[in-house]
């Protein structure tokens, strides 16, 4: 009795006029944070980016980019294609980026999908196999080291930054799509209005302005992430260093600069 | 949009190098193969291939002059194609063609001229006019058509035809390198490339020739050459046997190994390209010519010239086919599948009246044979027997012309 009434005696310091004073307060500050929350995290999230600086401080000798997927983060929901073509006004059905759907089977089947690029994401499984393992796989330029485009490219319009980025000079391109066949990844297309090559940029008007490509920052999970190799404790730079990491078709020593964290076999 | 199966990358939907780039090594190859089989008379002295020596070296030109209209239909920006050669990247294989071109041009349009020089000096000499003026500028200034004179060009002509031998081996040979060297396609990236390139390019080049000069003769109503058809079977059927071979060789290498790319090679040849490969590539046009040109070769006592030319004939129609054929099976079939291997795209059909079109293509092919036709008026392609005389050894200006300077 002594403990329950030393229970009960617990509520009475608090009076009835408090606690609907306390409730009051506390439902307020809820809706409050309902409210205003949003709000407050999205322009608390704005300014934990770099803002946008000019293009013209940019020193490109102060910069090495590279790109890491975390595959096991993606969940295929292809805001990140639909950022790049808005960012970059992409055409439809040519894509700089786009997301695969691996699913494999208990007999080693692999079903391979990326409905127009995952521009929509993907429908739910619908396969009738026997899954055992499926996931999510983001593509776009490996912005390779030693690339092929840059050294088929005919008249020199394909070019590596000094930064890390492989772009195309618009005005140079003759549109011989050789740069195109040379691509082992599939990331390059001739523009059907512009009959010049045209492929990820890494967003490059972005980033010398001090921003991060579109891709990434409309990635809702955190599996695209770019890095800056020059920059000290660059956390990107950090997971290459130290996670076991892997690049798409190693064999062919193009030496991509984007780099896959959960990588399957299957993945090509 | 073209149809699928299996999965393609995204931005594999849309096919790239078409019909113009099928005409692109066509083309060249019949340049490089005419020109080869000029070189058999001009510096290994098969002499039984004199009646076809100046026709081979004039289609060669020919085809030369209309081969980069294929490149200027394909490409997006033609107004920007000569940046090839003011601004190229020398690190790309596809730059070397204005600087391989541009040589073999000049090398071809040399040696044409010191062919034709001594005919040059008699027409001028017996035209009157404007025509006497043109024939003039033609000769160059030059109208020594002495014995010596004519030794001289002889050895001159002999180191232009050894130089372009391995001009016209590079100029198509690049042409298959282009293609060997993209290693993201596994249809392409082969070093066999360059090689198969080649042998099927002298065969079309001879192939070619064998018309034209079919065509020539029953035009003039001259006799073909028995000696110089049996001589042309015979470096056809070579030609095309190792041709075959190599082609066949590359599948084989890829099958055997069970290379991880035979898994979309496989099924591309036997289902995707089973009419263009194993239809036109392989069975109409390399096995029934093999058997054709066999007949020619093996059993040549026992034919009469008309059916030795007729065998000729058809055999070459079907050989300038056949290598098209393998031209669209590796630049089209190179597409068909997605760099996923893990997909097919449908087949390319080309239109008739696009920049890419089969018009076009066919206009093409049609203009070097005119202007074949056309030189044929200005100079004459096939030799008279007066003029082989005259290059016997014969002496001075013919009875009648007049004097030059």
């Amino acid at each position: 009795m002594t403990q329950a009434s030393s229970s009960h005696s617990l509520p009475s310091r608090c009076t009835r006029r408090e606690f609907i004073e306390r409730g009051a307060c506390a439902l307020g500050a809820g809706v409050a944070v309902l409210v205003i929350g949003p709000a407050a995290v999205g322009s608390g999230s704005t300014a934990t980016q770099p803002t946008a600086t000019a293009p013209g401080a940019y020193d490109w000798t102060k910069h090495k980019y590279v790109y890491v997927i975390d595959t096991r983060k993606c969940i295929g929901c292809g805001a990140c294609v639909r950022a790049c073509t808005r960012e970059n006004d992409v055409p439809p059905h040519y894509f700089r980026t786009w997301v695969e759907r691996y699913q494999v089977s208990r007999t080693g089947d692999v079903n391979v999908e990326s409905p127009n690029g995952a521009m929509d994401g993907f429908e739910p499984e619908v396969t009738g196999d026997d899954v055992t393992k499926a996931f999510f796989f983001p593509k776009l330029c490996c912005h390779c080291t030693n690339t092929p485009c840059v050294q088929l490219c005919p008249v020199g319009a394909s070019y590596r930054t000094l930064d890390g980025v492989v772009l195309v000079d618009q005005k140079r391109c003759i549109g011989c799509g050789y740069c195109v066949q040379g691509c082992p990844y599939g990331t390059r297309f001739i523009h059907p209005v512009t009959h010049t090559a045209s492929k990820c940029t890494l967003c490059y008007h972005r980033l010398t302005r001090g921003l991060t490509t579109a891709c990434v920052q409309a990635c809702p999970v955190g599996a695209r992430m770019l890095g800056d190799t020059k920059k000290v404790g660059d956390r990107v730079a950090e997971i290459i260093a130290t996670e076991r990491v892997q690049v798409l078709q190693p064999e062919l020593l193009t030496e991509p600069n984007c780099y896959y964290l959960g990588f399957s076999r299957e993945a090509r | 949009m073209a149809e699928q199966a299996g999965y393609l990358f995204p931005n594999d939907l849309h096919i790239l190098w078409m019909l113009m780039i099928v005409m692109y090594p066509y083309i060249t190859g019949l340049v490089a193969g005419a020109f080869i089989l000029s070189s058999l008379y001009h510096v290994f002295g098969r002499n039984e291939l004199r009646p076809i020596g100046r026709l081979s070296l004039v289609a060669s030109l020919g085809f030369l002059l209309f081969a980069p209209m294929t490149l200027m239909l394909h490409l997006g920006h033609p107004e920007r194609g000569f940046n090839i050669m003011v601004t190229p990247n020398v690190s790309s294989a596809m730059a070397m063609f204005g600087f391989i071109y541009a040589a073999y041009l000049t090398l071809l349009l040399f040696e044409i001229w010191l062919v034709h020089r001594a005919d040059i000096i008699v027409l001028a000499s017996r035209s009157r006019g404007l025509l006497r003026t043109f024939y003039k500028v033609l000769a160059l200034g030059v109208y020594d058509v002495s014995g010596e004179a004519k030794r001289i060009d002889h050895r001159v002509l002999v180191v232009l035809a050894a130089i372009g031998i391995p001009g016209a081996s590079l100029l198509h040979g690049y042409v298959g390198f282009i293609f060997g060297a993209v290693k993201a396609n596994p249809w392409w990236s082969t070093p066999l490339m360059p090689i198969i390139f080649l042998c099927s390019a002298i065969v079309s080049g001879i192939a070619m020739v064998v018309i034209l000069y079919q065509i020539g003769m029953k035009f003039s109503g001259r006799r073909i050459d028995a000696p110089c058809m049996q001589s042309l079977a015979r470096w056809l059927w070579l030609f095309v046997i190792l041709s075959v071979t190599l082609e066949l060789l590359e599948i084989m290498t890829l099958a055997y190994e069970r290379a991880e790319e035979w898994t979309v090679i496989g099924p591309l040849l036997s289902d995707q390209l089973a009419f263009s490969f194993i239809g036109l590539q392989m069975v109409l046009g390399a096995m029934v010519p093999i058997i054709l040109l066999g007949i020619v070769v093996l059993m040549s006592q026992y034919l009469s010239d008309q059916i030795r030319n007729t065998l000729c004939f058809v055999a070459s129609l079907l050989l300038l086919v056949q290598v098209f054929a393998m031209r669209w099976n590796v630049v089209v079939g190179g597409q068909i599948f997605s760099k996923s291997l893990r997909g097919f795209r449908s087949g390319h059909s080309p239109g008739l009246f696009e920049k890419e079109g089969i018009i076009l293509a066919v206009l093409i092919f049609v203009l070097p044979l005119l202007f074949i036709g056309l030189f044929n008026k200005i100079l004459p392609v096939f030799e008279r027997p007066e003029s082989a005389e005259e290059a016997e050894g014969k002496q001075g200006l013919p009875a009648g012309a007049a004097p030059l300077l």
